[in-house]
C-alpha cells in the first residue's frame, strides 16, 4: 500500500514544492542580507528591489572590519555568549539531572518557580534589573550581561536538559553502579557521554539567545568598549542616514559564529546516541 | 559463592507498605526463581537484594554479614536487566570488561577474561561492535557476558528473556541453565513466566501482592500447592476450580454430582476442588463423574485440549494426551482423578487429607 502511494508522482511533486516554498520563505531574509552587503552603496537605492545587483563589491566588509569598532563588538559578544552558554549549560545540566533522577522535597515548588520566571515580559523587569546592576557597580561590564543572561536562560535550559536525561534509561546507571561505579562515576562515564547531544543543543540554544540579545545589552552597556555586537549594529544608524551596506556586512559576519557552532554540533543533534542501549 | 538470607524484609514507599515479613534463605549455589503476576513485588525484591532499592525493614545478609546499607557496587552481585542495559557508547568488549575497568584490574587480566566469556557465549567475532549493531539475542548474551566476567558471588536476573521472541527465549533459557551448571553460582531469577520458573529453578518462590505464597521445588509446587493461588499460577493450562458442597461427609459438586469421596476431619471446611486439566479424562457415560458438551476442541498434536461446558458447573478444561477424535458439540463424559485433586477452604488454603 505505502509503496503504491509513494510512487504517485503528483504527491512527490507536491511534497517537494511545499518543501521548496518553505525553504525559500525561510532563507529569503538571509539572501537579502547578503545581497545588500555586497551591493555597492550607490546602487542600494537606485536598483531598489532587483533580485541581483548589477555590480558586486566587498568594500562594505572591508570598511566594517577596518574602519569601525566591529571587531571589538564581535569580541565582546563572543565573550558574553560563550560565557553565558558555558555557565548556563553547566548549571542546567546539574539541575536537569537532579530533576530527572531524584525525588526531593520542594521539587515541584522549584519547578513552578522556574516556570513563573518565564512568564514575565522582559520589559517589565528592566527597571529593577537596572537598579540592581547599578547598585552592585556592574554597569557597562560584560559580567553584568553574563549574569543576567545566565539567570534568564537557566529555567528553559534546565527543562531541556531534564528531557535529555529523562531519555536515558535509568537501567544504564543502575547497571553501572552494580558494575562498581559510584553514582558520580556512573554519571561521568555512562550518562555524560550519552548526554553530549543534549549538552550540544543546550549550548547552541543559549549561545544563540545571548548572541542576539539586544534589550538588556542596550540598557546595561553605554561605553563603546563593552558594546556587544547587536548594540554595535545600531551605531551604523546615525542621525541623518543609515549605512545599510555596512550594517548588512556586519550582520553577515555576525552570522558566521552561529553557523560554525551549529555545523560543529549538528552531528550530535542528529545522531541518536542512545540507540542500542535497551531492547531491540 | 554466597548464602543469602532475608529476614523479615519489608518495603514501604512513604507510608504505603508494599511488602512485609519476607523470609527466605538461599543456599550457596542455588538457583532460585521469584515468580508471580505483575505488580507482585518480585522485581522490587530483587532490586532490594541488588541494592538499587532501599530496604525499609528487616535484615538482609550475605554469608552472615548484614548488607542492608551496603551500596550496590560493594555487594559483589551481577545483574542482568530486562532491557539489557548495555552501555551504548562502548563496544561489546568494553561493555563486558567495564566492571574490571572500574575496579582497575590489570589490562591483560581484563582482556583474557573478556575473551573467555565471549568465547563461551559465542561472541568472539562481535567484540568490536557497538550494541546497536547487535540483534536482540546477541545483546542478551553480552549482558550475560558482562555478568560472567565479574565472577560475582551471586547472579541476579530481572526478567532477562521477556524481550526475546519465543524460539530465542527457549535457546537462552537452556544457555542460562548450562551457565548455572558450569558456574555453580547462586542465582536469583525473576520472571512472570511459569515455564521459565519450572525449567530453571532449584526452588521457586511464588509471590502475590507482596507476600510469599509458597517456596518449594517445581514438583512440590505442582503436586502440593499451598493454596489456590499457587495451584492456579503453576501449571499450564490453568487448574480447574470447581465449587463443592460437602454432603454427609462426602464430596458433591455444585450441580449435585456425587464424587463418592469421603472427607477427613481436616477437610470438612472444603469449599472448592482443584483438578488440573491433565488429571481429567474423557470417558464413557458409565464411568463419568460429570457430563456435558465439548464447546471447543484444540488439537495441539502432542495434546488435545477440550473445553467442555458442564451444566450447573460451567467451563471445565480437559487435557488428553495425543490426538483425540472429538469435535465441538460432541457430548462428553468426564472422570476426575481424585487422587490428584486438591481441596481448598473458604480462604483458598489447601486442605491436606
Amino acid at each position: 500500500m505505502s509503496a503504491l502511494r509513494k510512487s504517485s508522482p503528483l504527491a512527490v511533486t507536491g511534497k517537494y514544492l511545499a518543501l521548496g516554498f518553505y525553504i525559500a520563505f525561510a532563507l529569503f531574509p538571509l539572501y537579502w542580507l547578503v545581497k545588500i552587503a555586497i551591493t555597492p552603496d550607490k546602487l542600494i537605492f537606485t536598483e531598489g528591489t532587483a533580485l541581483f545587483p548589477s555590480e558586486f563589491t566587498f568594500e562594505n566588509f572591508q570598511t566594517v572590519l577596518i574602519a569601525t569598532d566591529f571587531l571589538s563588538y564581535f569580541k565582546n559578544s563572543v565573550i558574553v555568549s560563550v560565557g553565558t552558554a558555558a555557565i548556563t549549560t553547566a548549571i542546567a545540566a546539574a539541575a536537569g539531572y537532579a530533576f530527572s533522577r531524584f525525588a526531593f522535597r520542594g521539587k515541584r515548588v522549584i519547578i513552578a518557580l522556574m516556570l513563573i520566571t518565564q512568564m514575565f515580559p522582559l520589559l517589565m523587569i528592566i527597571a529593577p534589573i537596572y537598579k540592581i546592576v547599578a547598585a552592585v557597580g556592574l554597569l557597562n561590564s560584560l559580567t553584568s550581561l553574563i549574569i543576567v543572561y545566565t539567570a534568564f536562560n537557566i529555567p528553559f535550559a534546565t527543562f531541556l536538559m531534564q528531557s535529555f536525561f529523562d531519555g536515558i534509561p535509568k537501567d544504564l546507571e543502575e547497571a553501572g553502579m552494580i558494575d562498581g561505579c559510584t553514582r558520580f562515576e556512573a554519571l561521568r562515564k555512562i550518562i555524560l557521554p550519552l548526554t553530549l547531544p543534549g549538552l550540544g543543543a543546550t549550548l547552541g540554544f543559549v549561545f544563540t539567545a545571548a548572541w542576539s540579545e539586544l534589550l538588556f545589552a542596550l540598557m546595561l552597556i553605554n561605553s563603546n568598549d563593552t558594546m556587544t555586537f547587536p548594540v554595535g549594529l545600531l551605531t551604523f544608524v546615525s542621525k541623518f542616514s543609515v549605512d545599510w551596506g555596512q550594517m548588512m556586512a556586519a550582520g553577515v559576519l555576525a552570522l558566521v559564529p552561529s553557523c560554525l557552532f551549529f555545523i560543529f554540533i549538528q552531528r550530535y543533534l542528529v545522531q541518536g546516541l542512545t540507540s542500542g542501549a535497551v531492547k531491540g | 559463592m554466597a548464602r543469602i538470607e532475608l529476614r523479615n524484609i519489608a518495603k514501604a514507599y512513604g507510608s504505603v507498605e508494599v511488602m512485609r515479613d519476607i523470609n527466605l534463605t538461599i543456599d550457596d549455589g542455588e538457583f532460585i526463581v521469584l515468580v508471580g503476576p505483575s505488580g507482585c513485588g518480585k522485581s522490587t525484591l530483587l532490586r532490594m537484594i541488588a541494592g538499587l532499592e532501599p530496604i525499609s525493614g528487616g535484615d538482609f545478609t550475605v554469608d552472615g554479614k548484614r548488607m542492608n546499607e551496603v551500596p550496590p557496587r560493594d555487594r559483589d552481585m551481577a545483574m542482568v536487566f530486562q532491557s539489557y542495559a548495555l552501555y551504548p557508547h562502548m563496544d561489546v568488549a568494553r561493555n563486558m570488561g567495564f566492571s574490571l575497568e572500574i575496579r582497575k584490574a590489570a589490562n591483560d587480566v581484563r582482556v583474557s577474561k573478556v575473551q573467555e566469556a565471549a568465547r563461551t557465549l559465542g561472541l568472539s567475532k562481535l567484540t568490536e561492535r557497538l550494541p546497536k549493531q547487535l540483534s536482540g539475542g546477541q545483546r542478551q548474551r553480552v549482558a550475560m557476558g558482562r555478568a560472567i566476567v565479574r565472577d560475582p558471588s551471586a547472579f541476579l536476573f530481572d526478567e532477562p528473556l521477556s524481550n526475546l521472541d519465543a524460539a530465542l527465549r527457549v535457546e537462552m533459557r537452556l544457555e542460562i541453565a548450562r551457565l548455572h551448571q558450569r558456574l555453580k553460582a547462586t542465582m536469583i531469577y525473576v520472571t512472570h513466566d511459569q515455564v521459565e520458573a519450572l525449567t530453571l529453578a532449584d526452588r521457586i518462590v511464588v509471590l502475590n501482592a507482596g507476600d510469599i505464597q509458597q517456596v518449594g521445588t517445581p514438583l512440590e509446587l505442582y503436586d502440593t500447592p499451598a493454596n489456590k493461588f499457587v495451584a492456579q499460577f503453576i501449571g499450564s493450562p490453568t487448574m480447574n476450580i470447581l465449587d463443592i458442597e460437602p454432603k454427609d461427609g462426602r464430596l458433591s459438586l455444585k450441580n449435585g454430582a456425587s464424587l463418592g469421596l469421603g472427607l477427613t476431619n481436616a477437610q470438612v471446611g472444603a469449599r472448592e476442588l482443584g483438578v488440573r486439566p491433565e488429571h481429567l479424562n474423557i470417558v464413557g457415560p458409565e464411568e463419568a463423574h460429570i457430563s456435558g458438551t465439548a464447546e471447543l476442541v484444540e488439537h495441539l498434536g502432542s495434546d488435545t485440549n477440550i473445553h467442555a461446558n458442564v451444566p450447573g458447573i460451567g467451563q471445565v478444561l480437559v487435557r488428553e494426551h495425543g490426538h483425540f477424535a472429538l469435535k465441538s458439540g460432541d457430548p462428553v463424559g468426564i472422570a476426575l482423578d481424585l487422587e490428584k485433586a486438591h481441596l481448598f477452604d473458604a480462604d483458598g488454603r489447601r486442605l491436606a487429607a
